[in-house]
């Protein structure tokens, strides 16, 4: 694996920075180079928020892309503004519960994943984004399932309740979804 | 007949010559915290921050350390170093009227609305001295300067600061006084008003504006300018003690431990977090 | 032993460092794409002893250092642009009288209030307009977050070492983004601190820390020990990374920064792609690395300036260059982000007039 890219987006406050964070954490636990690169700004506060994860065996160069290997789009606005911008045969994990329409680009590999339902499941419903990067990571084993799970455990530790049980069971499902997509 | 001394030099001043114009009260106000610094047997902890305006070279006179401050940031100055020194150092600013009370304002306030643990010493003898006599922000109403050449047009540019009235309004500050340097007997009274800002100095913030002269300023004669002071500036300017201990400030707002504005607040220390 | 790599954003990474580098005091005012430095600095600055103050304004919170660096303490500030614009009389002021401390400008886009995006236009009120009088500062402009943190124990330093202020120039990139770092073990190096006013000690000679000198003989001496400091940061100082040039390059793009990695990014496209490009990406802006550029300019046929900005360090490339080659210019500003796309694109298009 050379370099993995992937632009993460959706409303503020349905965890999309967290799942990049995470992602970025266990690649980097696994001991790759990796970038982390939120927007900021006015739009952060309340209206589409996005960030870019790039992993890489090499010293990352831009920690902004153009075009993304990989889009996860959370909301309508997010998969009007990054399926055009999604690389050529690229990846895009849509959030079914939330954007009702199917990908408009035919080349790109489309995973669909009822993800606020599935979050449900597990008990809770803004695990969601939990879900998507599991989605995310059964398609492009970006890093290995598990150290993924132990990153959610170190996000959450601490915090009340079962969150991070919660938090790994929806992860667990979106990999599912992920993994069969894959083929 | 043994010898008796009647008036001895203190030893903060140092052995330069005032560059005051004659009849200037800078000369007066230096002494007498020289004397109170003395008295007090601080010489050795005590910082002065010296201001721009005509007591620019203020550390060329007293004996102690100096930072010099740029124009009106005096009080962030003396924060800088006030937060940095151990509690027993004294400090001490020293500005005039258009450093402290025109291009200053925002540091003063905000110095003493923080309660800053040093004695601000205010001159005001309302003029701009150094740059040649104009417009200050305690210029009285009518006043000629080099630029109210026909008075301080109020419907133009307002009406004379009172800095003790306005510093009254925050609830920190531990001590504030108006005195005036025009006579033998104010002048000891101002350096009472010194002393005790200095001596309430680790309690809190202090600030002492003392009415001064300015005849080169004012066009007068040193004499004239005493009685000029005395007949127009003390009536706009109230020589009073604004605030001291027992003198209870402005209601405080309540301070409520509890009271967060935000949940997303970061928290202070992991271990605080709950859970 | 190992230390341990952190993700970390790169305004706390630059808060932490400097924490571990000694900074004991800071005072700031908030401003926008480097808040988080002071967030993080009012959490963690009280837990280890030190101070943090809200200032006023940027106005106040340099002459606050001004206390602190005249005080003997590590002191820090950050803002960004047109916030450290204001703070550009108190820190002349600083350098006039010798007091240490380390101002992080994360650069945002202007003229006036701009907008608050990732920008690089503030090369020129660094390294030449900062401030009224003669004076310099080093500036030290991190490409990496983990060059930031190595930087600001360095920037401490530097500035402990010159008593003379000392910027770490970053932008909103830097800033914001996340990258993995590990902590330095903290400096041994220790310095002489009786210059500073805490109170005359009997018998010595006391300390006044001023900028003043109204005799014109006396300002001129003052003025000329200064610049055998700046002489000194100028043979001693100079911080570059020369990147891709051991084969001679016929291009080299000069840039600085995370504009740096991009072009990193764009010419290892290029290299792949049989174009030999190479990058000269100076560390330190004050100091330019003149003497660095200097021995490139006869290997190479041209250099091509990249900044977020409408070419300010270009001009000390040119200066370099002095005529014997060409040096063009080509930036995004605004808070534009030059893409590796458009980097590639001009490099070929360039190359291409040159008869590559």
């Amino acid at each position: 694996m050379a370099t993995q890219d992937v632009v993460m987006a959706g409303f503020g406050g349905q965890g999309l920075m967290a799942i990049g964070k995470i992602l970025a954490k266990a690649a980097m636990e696994e001991g790759k180079n990796v970038t982390w690169m939120p927007s900021y700004g006015p739009e952060m506060r309340g209206g589409t928020a996005n960030c870019v994860v790039i992993i890489d065996d090499d010293p990352i160069g831009s920690p902004v892309v153009k075009r993304t290997q990989a889009a996860v789009v959370m909301n309508k606005q997010s998969i009007d503004k990054f399926e055009p911008t999604v690389a050529d045969h690229g990846l895009l994990v849509i959030n079914t519960s939330l954007i009702d329409r199917k990908a408009a680009r035919d080349d790109l590999k489309v995973v669909y994943v009822a993800a606020n339902e599935i979050a449900e499941s597990e008990g809770g419903a803004k695990a969601a984004n939990m879900v998507m990067l599991g989605a995310y990571l059964g398609v492009t084993g970006a890093t290995k399932p598990e150290t993924l799970e132990h990153a959610i455990e170190a996000t959450f530790a601490g915090k009340r309740g079962n969150l991070g049980d919660i938090n790994v069971r929806a992860f667990r499902k979106g990999l599912e979804v992920g993994l069969a997509a894959r083929g | 007949m043994a010898e008796q001394v009647a008036f001895k030099r203190t030893s903060v001043l140092t052995d330069d010559y005032f560059h005051y114009c004659p009849g200037c009260t800078h000369g007066v106000a230096h002494r007498l915290v020289a004397e109170v610094i003395e008295e007090m047997g601080i010489q050795d902890r005590t910082i002065g921050v010296s201001p721009v305006g005509c007591s620019v070279l203020a550390y060329n006179y007293l004996d102690v350390d100096f930072v010099e401050a740029a124009h009106g940031r005096a009080p962030a100055v003396a924060t800088g170093i006030r937060r940095t020194l151990p509690e027993d150092r004294y400090v001490f600013t020293y500005q005039g009227d258009g450093d402290l009370a025109s291009i200053g304002m925002a540091e003063i306030i905000h110095a003493a609305n923080r309660g800053e643990k040093i004695t601000v010493i205010f001159i005001n003898n309302a003029i701009y001295g150094m740059t040649g006599g104009q417009m200050a922000p305690t210029t009285l109403p009518g006043m000629r300067t080099t630029t109210s050449p026909n008075g301080r047009d109020t419907g133009l540019c307002g009406h004379p600061i009172r800095m003790c009235e306005l510093l009254d309004t925050l609830v920190e500050p531990k001590f504030i006084a108006r005195g005036s340097l025009s006579s033998p007997k104010l002048i000891l009274k101002a350096k009472k008003l010194l002393r005790q800002a200095f001596d309430l100095q680790h309690s809190g913030f202090t600030f002492v504006e003392l009415l001064s002269t300015c005849p080169t300023g004012w066009g007068l004669t040193p004499d004239n300018s005493l009685a000029w002071l005395e007949r127009n500036m003390v009536p706009f300017f109230p020589m009073e003690v604004f605030r001291e201990p027992g003198k209870m400030p402005p209601q405080a707002t309540p301070y409520h431990p509890d009271l967060k504005v935000r949940d997303d607040a970061p928290k202070a220390e992991k271990k605080t977090e709950e859970g | 032993m190992a230390q341990r790599r952190m993700l970390m954003k790169g305004t706390e990474a630059i808060a932490e460092a400097a924490i571990r580098a000694g900074c004991h005091h800071f005072f700031g005012y908030p401003i926008t794409p480097q808040n988080e430095i002071p967030e993080y600095m009012s959490r963690r600055l009280p837990q280890v002893g030190g101070v943090y103050l809200q200032a006023e304004s940027e106005v106040a919170a340099i002459n606050m250092l001004c206390g602190a660096g005249a005080a003997g303490v590590r002191v820090m500030t950050s803002s960004s642009s047109p916030g450290v614009a204001l703070m550009s009389e108190g820190a002349s002021y600083m350098v006039g009288g010798e007091l240490p401390a380390v101002i992080v400008n994360i650069m945002r886009g202007g003229p006036g209030l701009g907008d608050i995006q990732p920008s690089q236009g503030d090369y020129d009120q660094m390294t030449r307009g900062f401030g009224h009088g003669d004076k310099h500062f080093i500036v030290l402009a991190p490409s990496t977050v983990q060059e930031a943190v190595d930087m600001m124990a360095l920037a401490f330093d530097l500035a402990d070492e010159y008593r003379n202020p000392c910027v770490v120039l970053g932008d909103g990139l830097i800033g914001q983004m996340m990258e993995p770092v590990t902590f330095p073990e903290p400096s041994e190096r220790t310095f002489d601190r009786s210059w500073a006013a805490t109170g005359k000690k009997p018998g010595q000679r006391r300390n006044i820390l001023r900028s003043l000198f109204l005799d014109p003989e006396v300002l001129e001496k003052h003025v000329e020990k200064l610049f055998e400091k700046f002489k000194v940061m100028e043979l001693k100082e100079q911080r570059y990374e020369a990147w891709m040039m051991d084969d001679a390059p016929p291009v080299v793009i000069s840039a600085y920064g995370t504009t740096a990695r991009i072009a990193k990014s764009a010419i290892r496209e290029l290299r792949a792609e049989g174009h030999r490009v190479g990058l000269f990406r100076p560390i330190s802006a004050w100091p330019f690395p003149v003497d660095g550029l200097a021995t490139y300019v006869e290997q190479t046929r041209l250099f091509l300036g990249i900044e977020m900005s409408m070419g300010q360090m270009v001009e000390d490339v040119r200066r370099v260059v002095a005529g014997r080659r060409p040096v063009q210019f080509w930036g995004r500003t605004g808070g534009m982000v030059p893409t590796v796309e458009e980097i590639v694109a001009q490099v070929k298009e360039r190359s291409a007039a040159l008869g590559q």
